[in-house]
């Protein structure tokens, strides 16, 4: 708009003070009245106009560049000499839409199972790291315990805990025991990613400076008292982006208790490929998985640059 | 008092009374221990040999329960320590009521006053990273007085403060100080020392080299380290 302003011309006045973000945004009422913020100058409102326009300019780019790409991607994948006959067989519309809604309700078990899951994987992780993190000789136990969890189920790939578990433990034919495979399917995603978990919290509480325990201590709170409202608070505010993406990753994972027969997307897909020997039900199960995790992945992100920028923002003063 | 970090023994035979409504300030280069010496005496830190006597008590015993001793004091570190997830307020008023349980309400009021009294009343609500360097560091002394301590500990408070900040936080430790408070403190500002302090003790080579009043500690000292180590602060330009 005003994007033509010769460089300059609105010198006088720019150089006021109260332009700093901070006495705007941090303030109270009273300061404010101290400390009108002056209107913004010429020249400033030039360089906002300015930061708009290459805002524009930067959004038509993308647009175009990805156009583009998808342009030529498309060429080449249905110029592919064998690209009808995988139309037919993984791109079928009459397939997907025929067994779309089996696969729906396999999604719903899967949906479950990350739920529960995913909130027992908090507890289980929070738990672990506490006890991973925790001194004094009396604890070393739970600590030696709690390590080898965490080595253990780290190292396992899931889909063999899934086995151990699913069709291990009802073997032994315990009282007790359920045969479920959405319970046993549970439990195998919650110990695999219980210790990837552990290991995230255990990192956000050491990643809490040692003065703020020592300013903790020095005020008389006592061990517990200090984790609980200095230490695990500034942890938790650091660990939700990575924890976000463990959450990103989980979701995919719990397709994975299909081998234990649980009838879940995937499963319902693979009945269907086998009943109409055509590829299509896998990918709809795939896209639907792609759809569940696109959310989670942009809150990650989110999440993610609004922890940097608070960083940044400590690191000015 | 001894305290060694890997072989080195930064303190080695300390011996420092601080007497009951006494402000004693510790100064020496850096690197001489201070801030080591008041972790000891807050029980931050572990001591290798010697005492910490807290009103004829031996603090240092392994029986006494450390949580109890640190109750009794209020500590100010060198470098602002707040807790950056909570308020002004929470931070002032954390202690108060988690630690000594009283009711809110009161420690609120109580929170209020002193902030009143640091001249920060209206950053109450801020967090703070909100603040200046020189307001955490009021903040933090708040904190420390709010639980009503015995001996307050203050490491190097007005380091990081702007010249006419320091005459307030001064007035504000002579004004506890007037209230019986006990106060050992840190502090590279000899004129801080000199307005401040009942006694001045010269800590060098892990001892108390020399201890008086400011004026013959400061004014004239005997032991040729001291000199040395004034001159080169009068150099300075901190005196
Ligand atoms: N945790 C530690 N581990 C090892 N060495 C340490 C530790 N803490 C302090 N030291 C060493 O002890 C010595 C004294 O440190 P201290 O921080 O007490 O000095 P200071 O007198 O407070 O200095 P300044 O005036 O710069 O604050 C230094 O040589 C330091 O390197
Ligand atoms: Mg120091």
């Amino acid at each position: 708009m005003t994007g033509g302003q010769p460089p300059g011309a609105g010198l006088p006045g720019s150089g006021l003070p109260g332009n700093d973000p901070r006495t705007r945004t941090s303030a109270g009422p009273a300061a404010a009245e101290r400390h009108p913020v002056p209107p913004p100058s010429e020249l400033e409102l030039s360089r906002r106009a300015w930061r708009r326009a290459r805002g524009r300019r930067s959004t038509v780019v993308a647009l175009a560049s990805t156009l583009l790409f998808a342009a030529v991607a498309y060429l080449v994948v249905t110029r592919a000499p064998g690209w009808p006959r995988v139309r037919t067989t993984f791109f079928s519309p009459t397939v997907a839409v025929e067994h779309l809604p089996e696969i729906l309700v396999g999604l719903w078990l899967n949906l479950q199972v990350l739920v529960v899951g995913g909130v027992l994987v908090l507890v289980v992780g929070l738990l672990v790291a506490l006890a991973r993190t925790v001194r004094g000789p009396a604890f070393a136990p739970l600590r030696i315990l709690a390590t080898t969890y965490v080595d253990l189920f780290r190292g396992v790939p899931l889909i063999i805990v899934l086995y151990l578990v699913g069709f291990g433990l009802p073997a032994l034919r315990l009282q007790g025991v359920p045969t479920s495979p959405f319970v046993l399917g549970t439990v195998a995603v919650v110990l695999t990613y219980g210790a990837y978990v552990a290991e995230v919290f255990r990192a956000g509480i050491e990643s809490v400076h040692p003065s703020q325990r020592a300013a903790a201590r020095s005020l008389g709170l006592s061990y517990r008292q200090s984790m609980r409202i200095v230490v695990l608070p500034q942890a938790l505010r650091t660990v939700t982006p990575p924890l976000l993406n463990d959450f990103v990753a989980l979701q995919k994972d719990v397709g994975l208790i299909s081998v234990l027969g649980a009838v879940d997307a995937v499963r319902s897909a693979q009945i269907a490929v086998g009943q109409t020997f055509n590829f299509t039900p896998y990918v709809v199960a795939g896209l639907l998985f792609v759809l569940l995790a696109v959310p989670s992945a942009r809150l990650a992100d989110a999440v993610t640059a609004r922890a940097r920028r608070r960083q940044q923002a400590g690191g000015l003063l | 008092m001894v305290k060694v970090f890997g072989g080195v023994a930064v303190l080695r035979g300390v011996d420092l009374p601080v007497g009951e409504h006494s402000v004693v300030a510790l100064i020496g280069g850096s690197g001489s221990g201070k801030s080591t010496l008041l972790r000891c005496a807050s029980l931050l830190e572990t001591v290798d040999d010697g005492q910490v006597l807290l009103d004829g008590e031996d603090v240092t015993d392994p029986r006494v329960d450390a949580d109890q001793v640190r109750r009794r004091l209020g500590v100010v570190f060198q470098a602002y320590n707040l807790f950056p997830h909570l308020s002004v307020l929470d931070n002032v008023t954390l202690a108060p009521t988690v630690v000594h349980g009283r009711p809110k309400a009161e420690a609120v009021d109580e929170a209020r006053t002193l902030l009143t009294r640091i001249g920060l009343a209206d950053k109450a609500g801020e967090y703070p990273d909100r603040l200046s360097g020189g307001q955490q560091q009021r903040v933090a002394i708040a904190r420390a007085l709010a639980v009503r301590p015995r001996v307050l500990l203050l490491d190097e408070v007005t380091s990081a403060l702007d010249p006419e900040l320091v005459g307030e936080v001064l007035a504000l430790v002579r004004e506890v100080a007037a209230q019986g408070m006990t106060i050992l403190m840190a502090t590279h500002e000899m004129g801080f020392a000199r307005q401040v302090a009942d006694t001045v003790a010269f800590l060098s080579d892990g001892v108390v080299l020399e201890s008086g009043p400011p004026a013959q500690v400061l004014g004239d000292p005997v032991q040729p380290r001291t000199r040395r180590f004034l001159s080169r602060v009068i150099d300075a330009g901190r005196l």
